[in-house]
C-alpha cells in the first residue's frame, strides 16, 4: 500500500523537480513533512520498484541515435532471445506484444554506427530479422503521467 | 544546443539524481562542475526543450497500470501531422510517434494507451476513433504481455565505443 505522501511524490514530481540545492527540502516543505521523511519515502518507492529513477527525460535524437525494433520470435524461442536482447547495455523498454511481431525494444547508442553495428550483432547472435524503426517525428510532448492512484 | 559539459552532466544526471540532502553536488562532485552550474546548465537545458521534463519517472506495471497497448496505424503523409498532433492532446495517450513504414510492416503513425485494464484502454481508442476519423485506416493493436527489460533511456557517452563481432 502506498502512504499519502508517496502518492504526491509519485504524482506531483514527474515534471518539475526542484532545481535548487536542496530539492528534497523544498518537496519537504511543500508537503508540510521533513526532508528525511521524503528521502526515506522515496527510497522505499526505489526499493519497491515503483520508480525507475528520479531523472531527465531527454528529447530523443538530441544525444546518440536510437531506433525501435521489431522481432518475430517463435514462442518457444522467446524466453532465450529476450535474454539474449536484453544483455545488451543498449537496450531497454524490451517488451513482448500480442502479434506475429512479438518482441519490441528500444535500441539506442552513440552514433548512427554503433546502432547499426548493434543491429547487426543481435540479427547474427539470434537468427532473427530485425524491422528497425527509427523516430521521423514526434508529436507528444511528455509532460508526465496523471495517476490514479486510488487502487493502486 | 548541447556542448561537451552538458553532454557529460546528462550522461551522469540521467542514471538517476542520488538521494542525498545535495544531489546536485553530488552530481557535479562526479564530473568536477559546481553545483550552481549543474543547477544552471540543467535549468537551461529545461527552457530549451532539450530536457522535456525533470522529475519522478514511474514504472507504470507495480502501480496497477497493466495493459499497455501499443496502436500503430497507416495514415496518408498528408494527414498525420494533423492526426498526431490531435492525438497526442488525449490525456491517455501516452506517447505519439511518426516511424517509417516499412514493407513488412506498412504502419507510420504509432501511439501507446497505457491503462489499468484492457477494456478501459478499447473504449479510450473507440474514442479517438470516432473522434479523430481513424476508423477507415488499416491499424493494429499490439497489448504488451511481459516486460523482459525496462529502464528509462539512457544516454551513452558520445566517446564510449563497443566492439562487436
Amino acid at each position: 500500500m502506498l502512504s499519502p505522501l508517496q502518492q504526491r511524490l509519485l504524482n506531483d514530481f514527474q515534471r518539475d523537480f526542484p532545481l535548487s540545492a536542496r530539492p528534497y527540502q523544498d518537496i519537504a516543505e511543500q508537503l508540510g513533512v521533513t526532508e528525511q521523511a521524503v528521502l526515506a519515502a522515496f527510497a522505499e518507492l526505489n526499493a519497491q520498484h515503483y520508480i525507475s529513477r528520479i531523472g531527465p527525460v531527454i528529447r530523443p535524437n538530441q544525444i546518440g541515435a536510437s531506433t525501435l525494433v521489431a522481432m518475430a520470435v517463435p514462442a518457444d524461442e522467446l524466453q532465450a532471445v529476450a535474454d539474449l536482447v536484453s544483455a545488451y547495455p543498449e537496450v531497454n523498454h524490451n517488451y513482448e506484444r500480442e502479434h506475429h511481431f512479438n518482441l519490441w525494444f528500444v535500441l539506442i547508442a552513440a552514433d548512427a554506427a554503433h546502432l547499426q553495428a548493434v543491429l547487426d550483432d543481435i540479427e547474427q547472435h539470434t537468427g532473427y530479422v530485425v524491422l528497425s524503426l527509427p523516430l521521423v517525428q514526434e508529436f507528444f510532448i511528455d509532460l508526465g503521467f496523471p495517476l490514479d492512484l486510488a487502487h493502486a | 544546443m548541447l556542448d561537451a559539459r552538458d553532454r557529460q552532466l546528462l550522461a551522469h544526471i540521467q542514471l538517476g539524481l542520488p538521494l542525498c540532502a545535495r544531489p546536485y553536488q553530488a552530481i557535479g562532485d562526479a564530473i568536477a562542475m559546481p553545483e550552481t552550474e549543474v543547477i544552471e546548465r540543467l535549468t537551461r537545458l529545461k527552457q530549451q526543450g532539450l530536457i522535456k521534463r525533470l522529475g519522478v519517472i514511474v514504472k507504470h506495471r507495480p502501480l496497477g497500470y497493466n495493459a499497455n497497448a501499443m496502436i500503430v496505424w497507416d495514415i496518408p503523409d498528408a494527414l498525420i501531422h494533423a492526426l498526431g498532433t490531435q492525438l497526442s492532446r488525449y490525456e491517455f495517450v501516452t506517447l505519439c510517434y511518426q516511424r517509417p513504414r516499412l514493407e513488412a510492416w506498412p504502419y507510420n503513425l504509432y501511439c501507446m494507451i497505457h491503462g489499468k485494464d484492457r477494456a478501459t484502454v478499447l473504449a479510450q481508442l473507440a474514442q479517438l476513433d470516432s473522434a479523430c476519423q481513424l476508423a477507415d485506416f488499416k491499424r493494429e493493436i499490439l497489448f504488451s504481455r511481459q516486460c523482459f527489460k525496462q529502464r528509462g533511456a539512457l544516454y551513452p557517452r558520445a566517446s564510449k565505443q563497443r566492439a562487436y563481432g
